[in-house]
């Protein structure tokens, strides 16, 4: 399979394989803007696109304009950015941690993120001038600071950075916990257990704004090491002898792929299996050269989000399941089928 | 001279390593670096490749402290073999060998078709241009370590440094593999286990032990029944041949080694007491 689309991508060169990616991005946009409760067709997608950006001045009814632009393509939009982010962090995690197992919450982020949000939600910290995001934000970057100090105290080496990630996200995860079940009502415990399942209901421009820097930010960065993550396929050691600046190479993609983490948490709160399963999927694809695969990656996880988005709003009428339920249901299965693929090729 | 240590030392985790080893790599030569099991032959191979600063000392290469040299640039110029490098990633061999090409290639200078020649030469170099297309976890022990020479020649060095490279390989792979290496027009340093294999193919032999560099010759001048009994444990007979070469003849089991039983005892008897 991983043949076939290197000659696929090779027929058609780069830039036909850039166009395409595109083409499939615009598309899996345009369905996330035109499915959900209210079905609103393309056309009506297209023309408010026209309108908005250009002033096109397209005669339609003001309220299929809003639900288009205001609620459905914004929410797609940092859908497909937060798909992206993950998926791109997952697999610069991956490649220099050197394990299958690793996501873009190790580092502590998403347990961090949780903790900063119910302090901001439940106790009141930052007395009003802290909003949840910001304040997941805020707690995600504390984690992932202590995560890294208590790596560097332990040796730097993959287990210390793996396994002072766990710590990290139990300590956090345990404070959340806490906090919750001493101070929370009710109505505030599902509240925050809505947001850490992930949620993309109340997104708006503000936040496509800040989450499409981030993920081009982010992906561009790696992209730029796409050589040097190649140089890690039999370890730091071969990496250094092939010239990689091996402490340099970890700062800048741990911290980076933070950073997006980070970002996409604060908006969206903490979706699983995205981070872990899509560049296992865009492995299995394109193959494991990175300069192919991060971008591989990032349209698989922005697409892969876009369409988890569609089913939790349409999948039971009326109501709007967590968007991480969806991208773990499908999710895991697809992650046993991966996994039986491997021990076949093996 | 091209690769030279002086007065290196390196220690890890509060254990010294290497202690004050000074040696030069000549041009051209295959540098045989012998020594028992924790004497240092990793350690120094690690100083002299750069990825590793030692404690004190330096390594020169080319006369400039390799500290100052960029990584790529000391990339370039010396390529190291590690013991069994190996990887999950589902990469094909010829892949594997492209990696060679990394201190030349950038974000801003892209793989050109002079880089596939480089590699498609260095995978005919060590025979393995007919398995180019199989993946990494097909290939035996010995196809895996001639694409790890492949790659090391893929940087175009001029030294070339390899640790304990036929660990692991039958007879006949370990000798194929050094031959190979020995074929290259390069300058060689090598940690290698087997005595024999060190008095075949090497000009010169550097002898570790616990950290220090005890000896450093012509093998027949270094390979001396007194010296293996001293640093290995292990009773031998050196046999000369009339062309200047060597070969070692072990002794099935002798007495306990009197330099090694005290010690041992020692410990016994502080873990009793």
């Amino acid at each position: 399979m991983t043949a076939d689309v290197n000659r696929a991508i090779s027929s058609i060169g780069r830039t036909g394989a850039v166009f395409l990616a595109l083409v499939v991005l615009v598309a899996a946009l345009w369905l996330g803007a035109a499915v959900g409760e209210t079905a609103i067709p393309f056309e009506v997608v297209a023309k408010t696109v026209a309108n908005r950006l250009w002033a096109a001045g397209y005669p339609l009814e003001p309220i299929d304009e809003g639900i288009v632009w205001s609620y459905r393509l914004s929410r797609a939009v940092v859908a497909a950015c937060c798909g992206a982010s993950l998926a791109v962090s997952g697999v610069v995690l991956q490649s220099l941690l050197r394990n299958p197992l690793a996501d873009p919450y190790i580092l502590g982020i998403s347990a961090g993120a949780s903790t900063g949000a119910v302090g901001v939600a439940i106790l009141g910290l930052g007395a009003g001038f802290l909003t949840l995001p910001m304040g997941a934000f805020v707690g995600a970057l504390v984690a992932f600071v202590l995560v890294s100090l208590l790596a560097a105290k332990a040796g730097r080496g993959t287990a210390a950075i793996i396994l002072a990630g766990v710590a990290g996200s139990q300590l956090f995860n345990a404070l959340t916990s806490f906090i919750v079940t001493k101070a929370a009502t009710a109505e505030q415990a599902r509240g925050i257990m809505f947001w850490l399942l992930g949620n993309l209901s109340g997104v708006r421009w503000p936040d496509a704004w800040l989450a499409v820097p981030a993920a081009l930010s982010g992906l561009a960065v790696c992209l730029w090491h796409a050589r040097s993550l190649d140089a890690f396929t039999f370890g730091a050691e071969q990496a250094a002898s092939l010239g990689i600046s091996v402490r340099r190479t970890y700062l800048a993609l741990v911290g980076i792929s933070a950073m997006m983490t980070a970002v996409m948490v604060s908006i969206v709160g903490s979706i699983g299996f995205v981070g872990l399963v899509i560049p296992h999927a865009a492995r299995l694809l394109v193959g494991v050269r990175h300069g192919v695969l991060l971008p591989a990656a990032a349209l698989i996880g922005a697409v892969f989000m876009i369409v988890a988005d569609i089913l939790s709003r349409i999948l039971i009428p009326g109501q709007v399941l967590p968007i991480g339920v969806i991208t773990a249901l499908v999710g895991a299965p697809a992650f046993a089928l991966i996994l039986g693929q491997r021990r076949n090729r093996a | 001279m091209m690769l030279s240590a002086k007065n290196v030392s390196w220690s890890a985790g509060g254990a010294e390593i290497l202690r004050d080893v000074s040696l030069d790599v000549r041009a051209g030569e295959f540098l045989g670096v012998i020594g028992p099991n924790g004497s240092g032959k990793t350690s120094l191979m690690a100083l002299l490749a750069g990825i590793r600063r030692p404690k004190s000392g330096e390594v020169l290469l080319d006369g400039v402290p390799i500290g100052m040299l960029g990584g790529r640039e000391v990339a370039r110029r010396l390529a190291l073999v590690e013991q069994q490098a190996e990887t999950g990633e589902r990469i094909t061999a010829r892949q594997a060998v492209e990696l060679g090409r990394t201190p030349y290639l950038g974000p801003l200078s892209p793989w050109s078709p002079e880089d596939d020649a480089i590699v498609e030469a260095a995978l005919e170099n060590v025979d393995m241009a007919h398995l180019s297309g199989r993946l990494w976890h097909t290939l035996s022990g010995g196809e895996r370590q001639r694409l790890h020479i492949g790659r090391a020649l893929a940087q175009q060095p001029k030294i070339l440094l390899l640790d304990e490279p036929t660990n692991h390989l039958d007879i006949g792979h370990q000798i194929g593999l050094l031959d190979l290496v020995r074929r290259q027009d390069l300058t060689v340093a090598a940690a290698l286990h087997d005595l024999n294999h060190a008095a075949m193919f090497c000009d010169r032999l550097a002898v570790m032990q616990g950290g220090r560099l005890v000896a450093l010759g012509a093998p027949r001048e270094v390979l001396t029944a007194g010296r293996i009994r001293d640093v290995f444990g292990v009773e031998a007979e050196v046999d000369h041949e009339s062309d200047g070469s060597c070969h070692i003849r072990y002794r099935a089991v002798g007495p306990p080694h009197p330099a090694v039983r005290p010690a041992r005892l020692e410990s016994i008897t502080g873990r009793v007491s």
